[in-house]
């Protein structure tokens, strides 16, 4: 077992140390992933309700592999969610996923991929939702290797704060070595847009199913794409309704 | 039905409306045409009751119900629309995710049943059908990537669908080309043509009101309603401008 980290790691800047401390004896070595050659899988990673969850995975994915992950992360008190992805020649990776969270919650979304081949994709589109004292983070790097040309890896965060005490730290961090890629990156951080409110609100809707509509648009998005994805979406509308 | 007395309000400490009296009884349909400034979009705020607009006198009574008590989303429940000169985007949620929660968020208000998914597919489609709207356009986000003709048309499948009372159209004409125009005029009229309906149009143009036939039309200018006529006042501000109807 390797020591237990320090905040003065990037990886770690924003982790709750106690918490990580209270489950790393028991936290077994990152899960292997790997996706062998043109195929093609989709995982759903569901909250399994603990107060503290800690998911990390080491995930390769080999040529001409593709991977969709959807994740939710809400644990009570602390939830990570780290990845590390490895992405070989013409392979291809998604993330969709949200933190939501109020109280005094502390998620954060932690990721590299690795375009160490060329041709290869990953576009992570990652939304928080915050309230209470509660913070969402996203630190996600993408590093490009030097062969990987004609690689395009994108990032989009965006995180809605409902309270004053809610913090929303995004990261997005490239490393690019090869010079004909394509890397976009977004991060906003906001609250509900008056306007719309006003406009929900003139229709009939009461001012908590307004709010509850607007974040509904704001997240069920990500879930669009899922196959079998109803526990997902049932588990994040009550984390949504949880937090409003 | 809808009276408005020696109204003030004003906007961001500003004032804009400046003892603005006047009353739409039911069955009517009355125009509202005035400059850019004159307080044309405050008025409707005022009466959707949006944040930010502050009323600091007068009343605005609606059957009988003091309507600056309320809410926004009781005077919705209580029969009022906002028709809005900018509709607002909502991406995400889908047209008719977004009116179906609304109209049935009302009907709970009113002490009525919800619609069935099935009910409000029907009524949806036969509403869009109505305006000649494709039915898929519902199921786009609220607003999202609509041209401004698609915007005033997804107004009034909102208007059709929630079926008010009395509606306050804000320039429901504006960004219209002809054939849009003539639908939405026709529109207005199937909706709320009736003898226990009101409409109140605002307006800056008079084009619109070749399709919908007001009983009254006044101006307001500074705050104020400075003018009062019939159909013919909208013909005299088109030919001669509002300066001159103003003084």
């Amino acid at each position: 077992m390797t020591a237990l980290p320090t905040r003065k790691l990037e990886a770690f800047r924003y982790a709750d140390i106690d918490a990580l401390s209270s489950v790393w004896e028991q936290l077994a070595a990152p899960e292997n992933i790997e996706i062998a050659a043109h195929k093609k899988v989709q995982q759903i990673w569901l909250p399994n309700g603990e107060d503290i969850e800690v998911r990390r995975a080491e995930i390769t994915l080999e040529s001409g592999a593709e991977m969709s992950l959807f994740a939710l992360n809400t644990a009570r008190d602390y939830g990570r969610i780290e990845l590390d992805v490895t992405l070989r020649e013409g392979a291809c990776f998604t993330l969709n996923a949200a933190n939501i969270g109020a109280g005094e919650s502390n998620l954060e979304i932690v990721t590299t991929v690795r375009h160490d081949e060329p041709s290869t994709m990953s576009h992570q589109v990652v939304r928080g939702v915050l309230g209470g004292k509660a913070v969402g983070s996203y630190l996600g790097k993408v590093a490009v290797a030097r062969d990987a040309q004609q690689s395009d890896g994108e990032q989009s965060v965006k995180a809605m704060l409902l309270d004053r005490g809610a913090t929303a730290n995004c990261k997005p961090e490239l490393e690019i070595y090869a010079d004909d890629v394509k890397c976009a990156h977004g991060a906003t951080v906001g609250e509900l847009d008056p306007n719309q409110l006003f406009y929900a609100m003139s229709r009939g809707l009461d001012p908590a199913s307004a709010k509850a509509l607007l974040l509904e648009g704001f997240v069920m998005g990500l879930w669009d794409e899922a196959q079998d994805g109803d526990a997902l979406r049932e588990a994040a509308r009550a984390a949504l309704r949880s937090v409003t | 039905m809808l009276s408005i007395e020696n109204l003030h309000a004003t906007v961001a400490g500003k004032p804009i409306i400046d003892g603005l009296t006047l009353s739409v009884p039911a069955g009517e349909v009355h125009a509202i045409m005035g400059p850019n400034g004159a307080g044309k979009s405050t008025l409707a705020y005022v009466l959707g009751g949006r944040p930010g607009y502050e009323v600091t006198e007068g009343s605005v009574t609606f059957d009988g119900q003091d309507l600056l008590s309320l809410e926004p989303h009781e005077r919705a429940a209580a029969g009022l629309f906002l028709g809005f000169q900018y509709p607002v985007e909502i991406p995400g949620v889908s047209l008719l995710q977004f009116i179906r929660e609304s109209l049935n968020t009302q009907r709970r208000a009113r002490g009525e049943a919800d619609l069935s998914g099935a009910e409000f597919i029907k009524l949806a489609r036969a509403e869009a059908a109505e305006l000649g709207m494709d039915a898929e356009m519902l199921k786009r986000p609220v607003n999202v990537g609509f041209s401004g003709g698609e915007k005033k048309r997804a107004e009034m499948v909102q208007m059709g669908i929630m079926r008010p009372r009395f509606a306050v159209l804000d320039e429901t004409d504006s960004g219209l080309d002809i054939d849009a125009l003539r639908t939405v005029g026709r529109e207005i009229n199937r909706i709320m043509r009736g003898k226990d309906k009101g409409v109140l149009l605002i307006t800056h143009y008079q084009r619109l009101l070749d399709y919908v036939q007001p009983d009254k039309v006044r101006v307001l200018s500074k705050g104020r309603i400075t003018r009062s006529g019939g159909p013919e006042l909208a013909l005299e501000l088109e030919r001669e401008g509002y300066a001159e109807a103003a003084a």
